[in-house]
């Protein structure tokens, strides 16, 4: 059987309010069945939010997102990183096993699909610990490979590597790039600038809830359109 | 200093010779506390959870009516309980007064806004720091509170625990439905008072020696049965 693709999907003038503040909008833009995007912008420009309504984890108080698919169809293809991971206490095996039991995956199968991808992420030797003693590249590592187990279409990754050093960075960025290589869509949100130029293929920079930009990675940082895009890109604090 | 240690002395002897009576109320006690744990907690976990994740008018009212609930003067509701039960009470018919039924009933009421808001506590606490990543999963309903349940299994336990601390040293309830009689309703706490009230320190403090052990040693089976406290678990 051919399952059709969730992808792309269509925003249009979607806007996010949380008690009368506007905090996302309108933006309308398409979110295309192959890329890596990275959303960049200012600390409170939105990033979080953006990624969160993307995923269906914000009400919108105006538009709408269209995906090729119902739903409840696109939401089950769907998978999200959070900035801090969040583990379930139980072990690292079994966090790894949930999202497959959940949706109706014998136990023995799941762990079994677990252990395997724990073995990828490099996180095989601690399978049987219990989730929360990791530490914050190996529960990254984690939380990677719990939204990739179920093969989504589309993976949401919020500031993944925000407080990881240099070498939990490089390991989490080479699982984003074999992740992409797999055909698995990527929107990730950044304000680190060496990580875009690493990672982007195309740009979404936002400022304030609006989308400046949207663009191929290279043209956004060979010349960017905007007074606070190219204040960005040059270290300067953008208001 | 002189009574406590003959208390001791006493307690001892008790437990060596396996006096019949002392393992009659002993026993009685467990009987009545358990059962009301049981209960108690088959209400107050899932009461406690629903609250935890669902939404609705008036639940801040609800909240804190329950917590307001643990404080419950145990006399007080020995005194309602006896009222209903009585022979003129509503519930008279079933003729339950002075049965280790009813101190089991008394003592249900009294541990059930104690559990309840205990689980309530530990399950927002865990609800609040899953709350993103089951939504994200896309769950249902009742995957969530199963999820809850099962990761927070502990600070369930620890509820039950607290309702069975309080239970088993409870005296004002079931001293009023119990009746505390011989062979009947008597159990460690009513026979405490009893002794004390006859001036028998002696036989009194060996009985609540006794009861603090049984406290303890019922804890640690209980933890020990859990694993609560294996390196690398909670």
């Amino acid at each position: 059987m051919v399952t059709r693709s969730i992808l792309p999907l269509t925003v249009k003038k979607a806007c996010v309010t949380r008690r009368g503040k506007r905090l996302i909008g309108p933006i309308s833009t398409t979110v295309h069945r192959h890329g890596l995007t990275v959303v960049m912008g200012p600390n409170g420009a939105g990033k979080t939010t953006l990624l969160r309504m993307l995923h269906g984890m914000e009400r919108l108080a105006e538009g709408h997102l269209a995906w090729q698919q119902p739903p409840e169809q696109a939401r089950k293809r769907q998978a999200f990183v959070f900035q801090s991971p969040i583990m379930m206490r139980r072990s690292v095996l079994d966090n790894v096993a949930y999202p497959l039991m959940v949706h109706g995956t014998p136990r023995t199968e799941a762990r079994a699909a677990a252990a395997d991808w724990l073995e990828r992420v490099g996180l095989k030797e601690s399978a049987a610990k219990q989730a929360t003693v990791l530490s914050g590249g190996e529960r990254q590592k984690l939380a990677m490979a719990r939204a990739l187990i179920r093969k989504p279409e589309i993976l949401f990754l919020d500031e993944p590597c925000a407080s990881l050093d240099g070498r939990a960075t490089r390991e989490f960025e080479e699982l984003v790039c074999d992740a992409f290589a797999r055909g698995t869509r990527i929107v990730m949100s950044t304000h680190d600038l060496g990580q875009a130029r690493r990672l982007a293929k195309d740009i979404w920079f936002i400022n304030h809830g609006h989308l400046h930009e949207a663009g191929p990675a290279e043209a956004f940082f060979a010349s960017p359109q905007t007074p606070e895009a190219r204040a960005f890109i040059n270290g300067d604090i953008v208001e | 200093m002189n009574d406590i240690t003959q208390g001791l002395l006493e307690a001892f002897r008790l437990i060596i010779s396996l006096d019949r009576d002392l393992i009659e109320i002993s026993l009685l006690s467990l009987r009545v506390t358990l059962t009301a744990v049981a209960i108690a907690s088959a209400i107050g976990l899932p009461l406690g959870c629903w609250l935890a994740v669902r939404r609705f008018r008036h639940r801040r009212l609800a909240i804190a009516t329950m917590n307001a609930l643990m404080g419950l003067p145990p006399v007080v509701v020995g005194l309602i309980v006896y009222v209903l039960l009585s022979r003129s009470g509503p519930f008279g018919v079933f003729g339950l007064l002075f049965t280790p039924t009813a101190m089991v009933i008394a003592q249900v009421i009294i541990l059930t806004p104690l559990i309840a808001s205990i689980a309530h506590q530990a399950i927002r606490e865990l609800w609040a720091e899953y709350h993103d990543l089951l939504i994200s999963m896309n769950t249902s309903r009742r995957q969530r509170i199963t999820a809850l349940i099962w990761d927070g299994r502990r600070a369930l336990l620890t509820a039950s625990l607290a309702g069975f601390g309080r239970g088993i040293g409870e005296v004002g309830a079931i001293m009023i439905v119990g009746g505390n009689i011989d062979h009947v309703t008597r159990v460690l706490t009513t026979a405490i008072s009893l002794e004390t009230g006859k001036g028998n320190f002696a036989l009194a403090l060996a009985l609540g020696f006794v009861l603090i052990a049984l406290a303890i040693i019922v804890n640690l089976i209980i933890h020990s049965l859990s694993k609560t406290e294996t390196s690398g678990r909670w």
